[in-house]
């Protein structure tokens, strides 16, 4: 396993106290598999994921580990997991694009970042990096420019490209296609792919509220609701044969290309989650949930339903009940890697 | 030009970018905003609970209530009036002159007394009038924008390269007589210019803000938008302006007095320490007579920073420290 | 039959940095909104989509061409006939936390309206009037009267923006992005009540960079291309039978569920981690440019970003032709029937 996270919660200080943002959640990403985290706002994907490289100081991990390749990654250690970014994690943060420093050139940065980390052969590190703009079809000279002289696609990809300077273990990518056009979004997808496939990066945790790029570009994919995990499978499996009912409600409000008012019926998801100040007990997704029934009051496990698909709901376990691989609440959840032709 | 492409979807507005996670900012509030997530507004019990609790603010505003306190106060129990003689000169303090007596035998508590509630007055004055011509001239110049804001871009830069002083210097050897009045006029109409800038770089940037569009499509007129829709934005900033106003104008107030060309026949804190000096107090010793205004000027003025800065720390949740 | 027409609209801006001067955000558009009719004006940043709402909303004057309403210009609007162009036209906004003013509570918004147009009314009457638009919009008033911005979903917010303007008995609504802001779940809902409004007569220019969300909910769609039109018609002749370049790239890469991209042939992607791909000599880039998106999107920014340069063309273009850099400038792609109801633009 590259990536094993296992009861990992994490609470966010208010001065109305600890608010828990992500609640008990575990998955493992494998070598070489790049696992989708969507959910929407108030999921708890944007937390759970930055939480394994930067856990700023509102937040607090409240519970369990993280593991990469093997050693525990000691989240709550800012100062360890300064040693730790960029060469084992890496994130590229929501916004990033935007963010960065628009008084220094592009090559400028890149220099600056390798200083931070201590990097001695800066010269091969920097070579290694032209071969990789070249790659994905960047020049040369976009090293010598400034950030805002670039479009916001060439941005995110330099973004993406620093973070991956060092070939990281793991790279968490938060929403790193949301706020760009369609055609950039798939260069900046198929660049992912790319530098997996390359072996720059080992496991992407791609976190967004896109399940259509998901579709594209993920192996797997987890769902999150209210700060829980509610479903974790391939990427086939979970578009075309969903379980969870949210998950199954999700993926019948969303359009396409193809698809007119008049011929499909869509709808969204009526009510809202719940406020995660005073969460309710028992499934969060009750309130919203056609198929809601009395065990709904007690906390669904995550249960392997069926090899390799993951769901916390009683009714999906109930139907699965007897199924081989199923009944079993593993605390470990495992997706093993498609095999490729 | 003033106009610029405004064709850039979703990227985010600076102000826009959340220092954490956008479920958490959504976290406590019932299905926050969607994805690509803007920032909260901030409630009223918010401002109450961290104001409460900023130790700089509560500071500051307890120590500047308690000098006005004594300016109101002061002044009424003072047992004698600030310029009659009523004593032996150059008394030490003591039970009858609590903070002993000047040069003259003038009581030198009811001078301060009376000073401190004149150097508020001027305060307010100069204050008042620096906001008025500064925030009426910032609005209209960030609202409209063009050939309007460069003239008054152009007003403010000649005003603030004029030297104040001199120009009191020249002003005053004109009038027989100068009050309080004019004094603090004088003051408001010569810094009002930095209260102008600011107020016009915000309302610059809040009138491109969509909820000012709304206001537009409602039907709504310009004048009206810049009152009810972008100044309570300002408010706090608007506030902090005010703060440090007042504070500039006490002490522009007491420098003037204090080299003597403030109002004429007014007991005021740079009065008193410009008879001190004048009468050689610091060769002598007589410390009663320059240390109590120098430390209540110092006090009035230390405390309405402290107390900005602790609002500042409020209003601007980054500041603050966790 | 009220109608809003925009006639050669064009709006130039001029650049202050970099070379150039003259920015061409919107180059001669024209077309018609008609009643009970959704229209998606799709593009991507930089295509002048956003300028074409304001333009309509009055909140930017174009530099030239004409917007007419109901046979008149909108430009000669006085005050109050603008005050009365507003009871008419509305818009709502993509961020919908940003239209409202933070200071004060959501509902301010009517109450803005109130004061403006309905100030006569009794509060007996207006409060069934919010009654009523509200309910259009399937909002309990319990729910969102009285709270502030930041106590309301973004669904809420969004749907009490567009039952502000129903208050108004708009005929025409410019919706600019309103959706993209919103949970995935919530979305179809506005659209759906998109929908059902424009069944009652409401004119709906549905302004998006999703194409999926313009072909849900559109009966004709625009693709704007750096401030031109590309391609217009029917939505289901132009995503159906898309004949401009720039359509095809976009429908390409628009990630679906149910169907991967489509790849030129460089052969499986291996899943073992640093493998060479099939193809590719030593680590030659050359290979990998040929996946078409990453061509496609370069070649897309770097218009992006030479866009601004386009005036020196169009003085060099001009000098030869003897017309002036503006006109030049300005000139769109012609526009001809691909088949009726199917407008499709020259290759520029």
């Amino acid at each position: 396993m590259s990536v094993n996270v296992q009861g990992l919660s994490v609470a966010y200080r208010s001065h109305r106290g600890d608010v828990t943002a992500a609640d008990n959640v575990s998955f493992s990403v494998a070598d070489g598999e790049i696992m989708g985290l969507a959910g929407e706002s108030g999921s708890g994907k944007s937390t759970i994921g930055n939480a394994l490289v930067y856990l700023d100081q509102r937040m607090k991990a409240t519970g369990g580990a993280v593991t990469v390749d093997g050693r525990e990654l000691p989240i709550a250690d800012n100062r360890a997991m300064q040693q730790l970014r960029m060469t084992t994690v890496s994130l590229v943060p929501q916004y990033a694009m935007s963010a960065l420093t628009p008084t220094r050139k592009i090559g400028q940065l890149i220099t600056d970042l390798l200083k931070s980390h201590h990097i001695d052969n800066r010269q091969r590190v920097i070579a290694e990096m032209k071969r990789r703009l070249e790659l994905i079809g960047l020049r040369e000279d976009v090293l010598s420019k400034y950030s805002f002289e670039l479009s916001g696609g060439m941005r995110q990809r330099v973004t993406i490209i620093m973070s991956t300077l060092l070939n990281p273990s793991l790279l968490v990518a938060d929403e790193v296609t949301s706020a760009l056009d369609v055609s950039t979004q798939r260069a900046v997808g198929e660049m992912l792919l790319e530098f997996r496939d390359r072996g720059y990066v080992k496991s992407v945790i791609a976190i967004t509220h896109d399940l259509s790029i998901l579709a594209q570009v993920a192996d797997s994919i987890a769902i999150m609701y209210a700060g829980r995990l509610a479903e974790r499978a391939e990427t086939g499996t979970l578009v075309e044969s969903p379980l969870h009912p949210y998950t199954q409600a999700l993926l019948a409000s969303l359009p396409a290309v193809g698809m007119r008012h008049d011929q499909a019926t869509l709808a969204g998801i009526p009510g809202r989650p719940p406020s995660l100040v005073n969460p309710p007990a028992g499934c969060r997704f009750r309130d919203r949930c056609p198929f809601a029934f009395a065990a709904c009051s007690e906390t669904p496990p995550l249960a392997e339903v069926r090899p390799g698909h993951l769901v916390a709901c009683w009714k999906v376990s109930q139907e699965h009940a007897g199924e081989p691989g199923t009944g079993q609440q593993r605390p470990l959840a495992s997706v093993p890697v498609k095999e490729q032709a | 030009m003033s106009e610029s492409v405004s064709d850039a979807p979703q990227v985010p507005r600076p102000g826009a970018i959340p220092a954490v996670a956008p479920e958490v900012a959504a976290v406590g509030l019932p299905g926050g905003p969607g994805p690509v997530s803007a920032v909260p507004g901030r409630r009223r019990s918010d401002f109450a609970y961290y104001g409460l609790r900023n130790k700089k603010l509560v500071f500051g505003l307890s120590l500047e209530l308690l000098l006005v306190l004594f300016a109101i106060i002061g002044p009424m129990i003072a047992k004698y009036p600030p310029r009659e003689i009523t004593g032996f000169p150059v008394q030490h303090p003591g039970t009858r002159f609590w903070l002993g007596t000047d040069m003259l035998g003038e009581d030198l508590f009811s001078q301060l007394a009376n000073g401190l509630r004149e150097s508020y007055l001027v305060g307010v004055l100069g204050a008042g009038s620096a906001a008025l011509v500064g925030m009426t001239l910032g609005f209209i110049a960030g609202w409209r924008g063009g050939i309007l804001d460069e003239a008054l871009q152009l007003l403010t830069n000649i005003i603030v390269m004029i030297p104040s002083l001199v120009l009191l210097v020249v002003i005053g050897s004109y009038m027989s007589a100068k009050s309080v009045l004019f004094e603090g006029v004088f003051i408001g109409l010569t810094t009002w210019p930095w209260v102008a800038r600011a107020v016009r770089a915000q309302t610059f940037s809040l009138r491109g803000r969509e909820f000012v569009d709304l206001a537009k499509l409602s039907g709504k007129r310009p004048l009206s938008i810049i009152v009810s829709e972008i100044a309570p934005n300002m408010a706090s900033y608007l506030f902090l302006v005010v703060i440090l106003l007042f504070g500039s104008s006490m002490l522009l107030a007491a420098s003037y007095d204090f080299l003597g060309l403030g109002p004429t026949n007014v007991v005021s804190l740079g009065w008193t320490m410009n008879q001190a000096q004048a009468n050689a107090a610091l060769i002598y010793h007589w410390w009663w007579w320059f240390i109590p205004p120098g430390a209540v000027l110092t006090a009035m003025v230390a405390a309405l920073l402290v107390a900005n800065v602790g609002l500042d720390e409020v209003f601007n949740p980054k500041l603050r420290e966790q | 039959m009220t109608t809003l027409k925009l006639d050669q609209v064009s709006k130039l801006y001029r650049a202050t940095s970099r070379a150039g001067g003259l920015t061409p955000a919107l180059r001669k558009v024209s077309f018609e909104l008609r009643p009970g009719e959704v229209i998606s004006l799709i593009g991507e940043s930089g295509s002048g989509k956003t300028t074409i709402g304001r333009v309509l909303l009055r909140l930017v004057q174009p530099t030239s061409g004409t917007v007419t309403f109901d046979g008149k210009d909108i430009a000669t609007y006085s005050a109050r006939g603008l005050k009365d162009y507003y009871r008419q036209v509305q818009g709502v906004f993509q961020d919908p936390f940003s239209s409202y003013n933070p200071v004060y509570r959501a509902d301010r918004v009517f109450d803005l309206v109130r004061r403006s147009y309905f100030g006569a009314a009794g509060d007996k009457e207006w409060s069934a009037r919010v009654d009523q638009a509200l309910d259009e919009v399937a909002l309990n008033p319990g729910d969102v009267l009285g709270k502030y911005p930041h106590q309301l979903s973004g669904g809420q917010q969004q749907r009490l923006l567009i039952a502000r303007a129903l208050l108004l008995d708009v005929k025409v609504l410019v919706a600019d992005e309103i959706i993209s802001m919103l949970d995935a779940s919530t979305r179809v809902d506005v659209l759906n009540l998109l929908v059902k409004l424009k069944r009652q007569g409401l004119a709906v220019l549905f302004i998006t960079h999703d194409l999926s969300l313009g072909n849900y909910v559109s009966d004709q769609t625009i693709l704007l291309r750096h401030g031109a039109i590309v391609e217009m018609g029917a939505t289901e002749k132009v995503f159906g039978n898309p004949r401009h370049e720039y359509t095809k790239m976009l429908l390409s890469a628009v990630p679906e569920l149910h169907r991967k991209w489509q790849h030129s042939p460089i052969g499986p992607v291996p899943a073992a981690a640093g493998a060479p791909l099939p193809g590719a000599a030593g680590g030659a880039p050359a290979a990998t440019l040929t996946r078409a998106s990453l061509v496609d999107e370069m070649a897309h920014a770097e218009q992006v970003v030479k866009r601004d340069l386009r005036a020196v063309l169009g003085t060099r273009r001009a000098a030869a032709s003897g017309r002036s850099p503006v006109a030049v400038a300005l000139e769109p792609p012609v526009l001809r029937e691909f088949e009726p109801g199917h407008l499709v633009a020259d290759p520029e």
